[in-house]
């Protein structure tokens, strides 16, 4: 997976909070293998009428391929189907601007290059004001200084270190943890003696 | 001198191999769950060429597509593949699996319990978020994503930040048909759906000293729904005493070892709480969603928030929810007529839930089609022996097979668009248990009292014999 640091993109807006994964994408798309691309399932029921044909009312439906996402309260929340961050990827979404988002989601996001980007209920207002009155500026993101920027709205989020250098390096974390392998077993060693119960018993 | 810790301090400390400059740690994981769901986390390591280091502290079951054995019901291609994709990944890494017809086959958080694969102070690791349910042993349990489990599979460790340390204490004693169901409800309507994001729960107080190991499980499960990806209790005689002669659980002399290790597994009494709250046990009422969020829910007795009564957000999202649902904001709860059941799931599909649940139906006939799925197939055994299966049946309810089932609907087991289901599930999201689905989250015997009266009811009206 390859990282990146500058975005700039088009701007999408979905006005409803808790945005959980079931919406995000529903279960029953899951068995896919993820080479056939996750990103037609992307909030498949929403997007659709009754009729099961594509609502060009909904935020989502137009002709453009934004990579920007402005979503509310507690995105992601729910079940912790990685899925869910393979339809925003797969649809072509880099970064989720909200003001907060499911735990799992989070961490989802960054090992898949999407930035859950958050910000304060304050800043997240502001922002929604910029897009509703000009919804096709786009929206510029940089990991190296963390700014944000939106026609006259500019900020700068906050992002903890080892999601920002995962998101621009592309890293895979069990890459990194194999460096640990000596750490990993004295700890093995250590534990064995100390909690010789948390292995399960008669499993050799 | 040492600093008081608190007991995510203390399980936190246990496991952390090592901790890098920009605060995150690596965690030894104890137990790795894995089920159909962790396709994805198996292709990745396929990818890569990697084998599963521990295979031994790897477990998996098949419960997610699991077809229920009913009548009519067709199973989707999909579901054989995705079964017998966790059946080749097992052979393959040589893990045990838990297959259709082991007799200790079901969800997933219900069986690590029941075989003694979860104990106090173990970390517990599954690529579902309702893995917090294994917290209600004093262990430290989360759900994760499939990148992560890939890590898991691949080196049994897992990269974690830790998180605040949240408290949430509950005093008194439960009224009559009053559950750790209705605990949860309770305080997720009041915090919101994600009052405790970035936070472990730790829960404590006399209410909760007073559950069952069930019950703790039922409460520690729907932590997420909270938005907390933790949630615990410390261990103590209950939990001891449910722990005993399990599978693989210590035995004998080492089984008493280990309950001494374990009795230190609690919060010391001047630890730091980032966050506390205390809730009464007297305050809290049988307790039923009524929107598409598990913070849309109040007590049985109260009214359809109106919408002036809420702040702009909420009131908007209320306005939307009910439109999905079907209902109308300021009206009674009560009354509303509901179009099917659905007991099970690893929130409330344990023994306890079904003799709930069958201690209302105990003579009485349902007036709406339902379902009950015992969450494994021990469960469904023990009931059987005991004559629940009998009670349901007379009833006039589906007595079905372990799994997932129409909590999430992988496995067909799904509500019809349109349609309103009084269910003892986790989560009420839109579509959930099917595409327009209507899902209102209570308590099992709040939802086999919705079924003998076809409306949604106060199951302590049914009880004390003031309705039929």
């Amino acid at each position: 997976m390859g990282g990146w640091r500058h975005l700039k993109g088009i701007t999408a807006y979905l006005p409803r909070a808790n945005v959980d994964t079931d919406q995000l994408i529903p279960a029953r798309f899951m068995s896919a293998p993820r080479s056939e691309g996750y990103g037609d399932y992307l909030l498949y029921d929403q997007r659709r009428d009754a009729y099961g044909q594509l609502d060009p009312s909904f935020p989502l439906n137009t002709d453009k391929t934004p990579s920007v996402l402005i979503a509310h309260r507690n995105f992601g929340s729910g079940s912790s189907r990685e899925a869910a961050v393979y339809a925003l990827v797969d649809a072509g979404f880099q970064a989720v601007i909200a003001p907060s988002f499911g735990d799992i989601f989070s961490s989802n996001a960054v090992n898949n290059g999407l930035l859950p980007l958050r910000l304060d209920e304050q800043d997240h207002a502001k922002l929604v004001v910029c897009h509703k009155a000009k919804s096709d500026l786009p929206t510029a993101i940089d990991l190296d200084t963390c700014q944000l920027r939106l026609g006259s709205f500019e900020c700068v989020f906050t992002l903890d270190e080892t999601s920002r250098l995962k998101l621009i390096n592309g890293w895979d974390d069990i890459d990194m943890t194999q460096q640990h392998l000596s750490s990993i077993e004295g700890y093995i060693e250590r534990a064995c003696n100390i909690t010789p119960w948390a292995w399960p018993n008669g499993v050799k | 001198m040492t600093q008081p810790r608190t007991l995510l301090d203390k399980l936190w400390d246990a496991h952390e191999i090592l901790r890098r400059d920009d605060g995150a740690s690596l965690l030894w994981v104890d137990r790795h769950l894995v089920h159909e769901g962790s396709h994805h986390a198996f292709a990745k390591i396929g990818q890569k060429q990697i084998r599963v280091k521990e295979p031994n502290l790897t477990f998996g079951v098949l419960d997610h597509y699991v077809p229920t054995n009913r009548v009519g019901i067709q199973i989707a291609p999909s579901i054989p593949r995705m079964m017998q994709t966790l059946r080749d990944n097992a052979a393959m890494h040589g893990f045990k699996l838990f297959d259709l017809t082991h007799q200790n086959q079901g969800i997933v958080h219900v069986i690590g319990p029941e075989l003694g694969l979860t104990l106090p102070g173990l970390l517990v690791n599954c690529g579902d978020s309702h893995t917090s349910t294994h917290g209600a042993f004093g262990a430290l349990a989360f759900g994760i994503g499939a990148t992560e489990v890939a890590h898991v599979l691949a080196t049994q460790t897992i990269w974690q930040r830790k998180p605040r340390a949240m408290r949430i204490k509950v005093e008194g004693t439960l009224g009559p048909s009053v559950t750790a169901k209705d605990i949860a409800l309770n305080w997720i309507s009041l915090l919101g759906a994600d009052g405790a994001r970035g936070h472990a729960i730790e829960y404590a107080g006399s209410t909760i000293e007073a559950l069952s190991m069930e019950g703790r499980m039922t409460l520690c499960n729907l932590s997420i729904e909270g938005g907390a990806r933790f949630g615990m209790i410390a261990p103590d005689q209950t939990t001891f005493d449910y722990v005993k002669n399990r599978r693989y659980a210590p035995q004998g002399q080492k089984l008493e070892e280990a309950i001494e290790d374990w009795s230190d597994l609690k919060s010391d009494s001047d630890a730091y709480f980032d966050r506390e709250i205390t809730l009464r046990a007297e305050d809290i009422a049988p307790t039923v969603s009524w929107g598409t969020s598990p913070e849309q829910a109040v007590p049985v007795t109260a009214t359809i928030p109106a919408l002036e009564n809420l702040e702009a957000p909420k009131a908007e999202a209320a306005k939307a929810a009910l439109e999905y649902m079907g209902l109308e904001a300021g009206r009674p709860l009560i009354g509303t007529p509901v179009d099917q059941i659905f007991i099970g799931s690893c929130t409330n599909g344990r023994i306890e839930d079904l003799r709930a649940a069958a201690e209302v139906l105990q003579g009485r006939r349902a007036v709406i089609p339902g379902l009950i799925s015992p969450g494994s197939l021990k469960i469904k055994a023990m009931a059987e022996s005991e004559g629940l299966d009998k009670v349901f049946k007379d009833a006039g309810l589906e007595w079905a097979g372990a799994g997932c089932s129409m909590c999430v609907g992988m496995n067909g087991d799904l509500v019809a668009a349109g349609k309103r289901c009084a269910s003892s599930t986790n989560r009420n999201f839109r579509g959930r248990q099917g595409k327009g689905a209507r899902t209102h989250l209570m308590s099992p015997a709040m939802v086999a009292a919705a079924a003998v009266t076809g409306t949604i009811c106060d199951v302590r009206d049914l009880l004390s014999g003031k309705t039929n």
